[in-house]
């Protein structure tokens, strides 16, 4: 399997990352050289195996369905790039 | 003894005997970190004020005979684990101004046990790299130098690279690290210091920025198997903020260093001698048998059929993981902000900015690995490979107590080696993954020296929740190697 650079434009455009057009063939050539090494896994026979979904040393929990945290807004806000108010600020998303 | 150089269990019993007060001990510390951080870089954030204050306190309560188990010991805390109040960075740009609201459970534990917090010790960007060289912050210096050569500069290991060369200069007693395929374990052989990933679930995940969350292990790297086993006691526990947490008891570590080895059953896997594993390293192997042979163990030839494919898995299972757990830096709600004309142009440039390249690169192979009609034939053929790894270790397992093997394929490398080739760099955690996709607890131990005077580790692997074996069959290795080397650069030297 080889990635071509349309390929590598739209894997960039999923994982939301800016790429220049001259970021593009080192890009394709790190990216290919790692999926050329993990074809590897194709000598692997894994007819009938249960994929491993963690690493099962105990089951998952359930708690009750009560509000444990909140009344913390400054504490949430205190990071934020750009807060107005109680309010995260956003570029216009609708036109 | 300088006090930089005391070990943490020498420490305790210093201050409680009131041979020096915890004031001094860690001034000791901040002293050196201020005389030799400019030139190790191990710290992005000294935190001299806090901790002198902090050790203040701790004075008061060895006045009152209140003091808890690590009152007063000064401790690096590796920059991924959240710290209230103290800016928390992850080695990345995209968080340089995160200032947690809150504090990691892991941490919180540690403060509950009287410890104090030195520095933020420094990391490979988001704990992705294996020599400390993604770091936003620069990169790491290994402490130790090769035979006749002051000049060429060393990696530490990564990703915990700023904890291990910490606590091997003498910068901390000890330092927390996190482990997701070795970054505890590659960075304590390489530094000469005894690191310990725990079983995964031992030690709760909440508060530590996620890398790949089904991996992802805190645990204490220092220079004793002791001080490991004291740090371990403070840090383990269920924790139900962390769904992964698993509630069983924590035993007393302590108790099982120096427990006899009578009858132990080591495991030899023949995987292990793979292609590319230096020669010194080799013999300090065959070593380690002997003297587990004469501590009265009994070696079995064991095999893990699937070690080789364990790299290629991990390299897609983390990748996976690190795409979607860092599509949370979107530049909206923590984080720096990359301003755009749309909303998408914002997280793109932000992006862009934020992470470095080896970051970059593992997002786009985790959100390729898991994109539409990829992810079966990478994602779910990796998931069935680690049943696979598992499984070797679960066989092996019913036959041996625990494993014995090297910790990496050679000592430290030069700063700007193996870094044209990513695949090259991945090669390190050759050794330490199989454990990590299988979830085991392993510890690293120091050993001996290669012939260009670098300090050489040894691994050991146990079964889930038996960390005492480890500390058990890890002390009988630091017994009889009596591993008493220092590195060239540290702080006793400096003055």
């Amino acid at each position: 399997m080889s990635l071509d650079p349309a390929t590598v434009r739209r894997i960039a455009r999923l994982a939301r990352i800016g790429i220049d057009e001259s970021d593009l063939p080192a890009l394709q050539g790190e990216l290919n050289g790692i999926l050329g090494w993990v074809e590897q896994l194709n000598e692997v026979d894994v007819e009938g195996v249960t994929p491993m979904v963690g690493t099962g040393h105990a089951a998952l929990r359930t708690r009750p369905d009560v509000v444990t945290d909140g009344n913390c807004r400054d504490a949430v806000l205190s990071n934020a790039p750009d807060a107005v108010g109680p309010f995260y600020t956003v570029p216009k998303v609708v036109e | 003894m300088s006090l930089t150089e005391l070990t943490i269990a020498d420490a305790a019993a210093g201050l409680r005997a009131r041979k020096f007060s915890a004031v001094e001990l860690v001034r000791a510390h901040t002293d050196a970190i201020t005389a030799l951080n400019p030139r190790l870089n191990a710290y992005i954030t000294p935190t001299a004020d806090a901790a002198l204050q902090a050790a203040s306190h701790a004075d008061e309560a060895l006045a009152k005979n209140e003091a808890r188990p690590l009152t007063g010991i000064p401790l690096g805390i590796k920059d991924l684990f959240c710290t209230h109040g103290v800016r928390t960075t992850a080695a990345s740009n995209i968080l340089k101004n995160f200032v947690p609201p809150y504090e990691s459970t892991v941490t919180a534990n540690l403060l509950r046990d009287g410890a104090v917090f030195v520095g933020k010790t420094n990391l490979d960007e988001f704990a992705m790299g294996s020599a400390n060289i993604t770091s936003a912050f620069g990169p790491v210096e290994n402490p130790w130098k090769r035979n006749g050569d002051a000049e060429t500069k060393l990696v530490p290991g990564g990703s915990s690279g700023g904890s291990a060369a910490a606590v091997a200069a003498g910068l901390a007693m000890g330092a927390t690290g996190t482990d997701t395929g070795g970054s505890i374990r590659q960075p304590a052989a390489y530094c000469g210091i005894v690191g310990l990933k725990p079983t995964y679930g031992r030690c709760s995940r909440f508060g530590t920025i996620a890398y790949a969350s089904s991996l992802d292990q805190a645990g204490p790297m220092a220079r004793s198997v002791r001080d490991c086993a004291i740090m371990l006691q403070s840090m383990a526990g269920f924790d139900p903020r962390d769904s992964t947490s698993v509630n069983c008891d924590v035993p007393d570590y302590s108790a099982a260093v120096g427990r006899s080895l009578k009858g132990l059953k080591v495991g030899i896997p023949a995987e292990y001698r793979a292609e590319g594993l230096s020669a010194e390293i080799e013999a300090a192997w065959q070593q380690g048998i002997e003297w587990l042979k004469a501590a009265g163990c009994e070696i079995v030839d064991v095999s893990l059929p699937h070690t080789k494919y364990g790299l290629a898995t991990y390299y897609i299972v983390a990748p996976a993981e690190c795409s979607s757990n860092l599509a949370r830096y979107d530049g909206l709600r923590f984080g720096e902000r990359v301003p755009g004309d749309t909303l998408d142009a914002m997280y793109e440039a932000t992006r862009r900015a934020g992470f470095g390249p080896e970051v970059r690169r593992r997002i786009m192979m985790g959100t390729y690995v898991l994109s539409a009609g990829y992810y079966d034939a990478y994602y779910l053929k990796a998931q069935k490979v680690r049943s696979l790894i598992r499984r070797d270790f679960t066989e092996s397992f019913q036959k041996v107590d625990v494993l014995l093997t090297p910790t990496a394929p050679t000592p430290a490398f030069a700063q700007g080696e193996k870094t044209d080739d990513p695949v090259q760099m991945y090669l390190n955690d050759i050794f330490t993954v199989p454990a990590s996709m299988a979830g085991m607890p392993a510890m690293s131990v120091p050993v001996g020296l290669g012939a260009t005077g670098l300090p050489l580790g040894l691994q050991l692997i146990g079964r889930p929740f038996d960390e005492e074996t480890l500390l058990a069959a890890g002390s009988a290795l630091e017994n009889a190697a009596g591993f008493t080397h220092r590195p060239a650069i540290r702080a006793e030297g400096a003055k």
